[in-house]
């Protein structure tokens, strides 16, 4: 990172460490604890969700549907909490500005979500500009196994670079 | 005692002691093991939300627990080997901690009722499985699955924010 940017990212989280919520969420020794339980199981949702996606464009999982139910049923699922995410998210960078925001694995974890869902977002535009992406009928499908490939890669990789910010603070 | 003993054994294993003195290792288990306990309790929740009446109604019950629980078993047995293998490397404090304690009492809680459920709920699944409505016991054992996994979560956190 240039010396600017880091210049700027120190001022950020110190003027964010000294606001009142940032002072009240670190003296409150359960909101982080709590914050991360409803953030992990946001994430479950979510990752489960991408998960039976990604199954059924690799054709293991409810292959007998069309994509479009597969998708009607799991992606709002994958779109929604991720409101439950960012919100839990920005609790705990409040609390813990420095330690989020100036963390590799922190930094690293928000170029992967946005790659993420980028992914998913081609999921569903794939779908709605092709109504066959993805059925098995069609034989070989080499671009739906990618990209659930990609999916699943992702999805898991946020999971780890998000419980290794924890051993990078 | 045996089992004090036993535990004292445990963690002077060479696994046990590999995690504990390694610095890398057990990040690398606990996040393996996030991600196994994320991916059984979202795929757990995609059959209480069917068994609630809530989503995935077009598809029978028992189908959908057919093509789900799979999953959400191996996902189980990969959170089960993970967490044992971190329990190792600080056998006698895991065993001592109120959340370590209760996160085991919660899975068994969840198995119970998941047998329960197995026995006594899904006995007539033929007669109701295909239908929108769910009976009031299969809503039960729903209700008491998302609220347990919920708590294992919970405790699982609780413990992180009380042994290191």
């Amino acid at each position: 990172m240039s010396p600017a940017l880091t210049k700027s990212l120190n001022a950020i989280c110190a003027w964010i460490d000294q606001t009142p919520l940032s002072q009240a969420i670190q003296v409150t020794n359960w909101v982080v604890p709590a914050v991360q339980t409803v953030h992990i199981l946001a994430i479950a949702v979510v990752a489960s969700s991408a998960l039976m996606i990604d199954l059924r464009l690799i054709g293991v999982f409810w292959a007998d549907r069309p994509m479009k139910d597969v998708l009607s049923r799991f992606l709002p699922f994958v779109w929604w909490p991720l409101l439950i995410l960012f919100a839990t998210g920005a609790i705990m960078i409040i609390g813990e500005p420095a330690r989020s925001l100036k963390n590799p694995a922190f930094q690293l974890k928000m170029t992967l979500l946005v790659a993420a869902l980028i992914v998913t977002g081609l999921i569903q535009f794939f779908q709605r500009r092709d109504t066959k992406f993805g059925d098995l009928s069609r034989g070989p499908h080499a671009g739906a196994v990618t990209v659930a490939i990609a999916s699943l890669a992702l999805w898991s990789a946020i999971i780890f670079a998000g419980r290794w910010i924890a051993y990078y603070a | 005692m045996e089992i004090a003993r036993a535990l004292g054994w445990l963690q002077t294993t060479p696994v046990a002691k590999a995690i504990s003195e390694n610095e890398i290792l057990f990040p690398w288990i606990e996040s393996v093991h996030v991600l196994a306990i994320v991916l059984v309790v979202g795929t757990i929740s995609i059959v209480d939300l069917r068994l609630l009446g809530v989503a995935s109604l077009d598809r029978a019950v028992s189908r959908l627990m057919h093509d789900v629980l799979p999953y959400t078993w191996g996902a189980f047995v990969i959170a089960a080997i993970t967490g044992l293998l971190m329990f190792s490397s600080d056998a006698v404090n895991y065993a001592h901690n109120f959340f370590f304690r209760g996160k085991l009492v919660l899975l068994a809680l969840a198995g119970l009722n998941m047998a329960v459920f197995h026995i006594v709920g899904a006995g007539d699944v033929a007669r109701w499985g295909n239908t929108r409505q769910t009976p009031l016991p299969a809503k039960a054992a729903a209700v008491i699955s998302l609220l347990v996994w919920i708590s294992v979560v919970a405790f699982g956190r609780g413990i992180g924010f009380t042994m290191h």
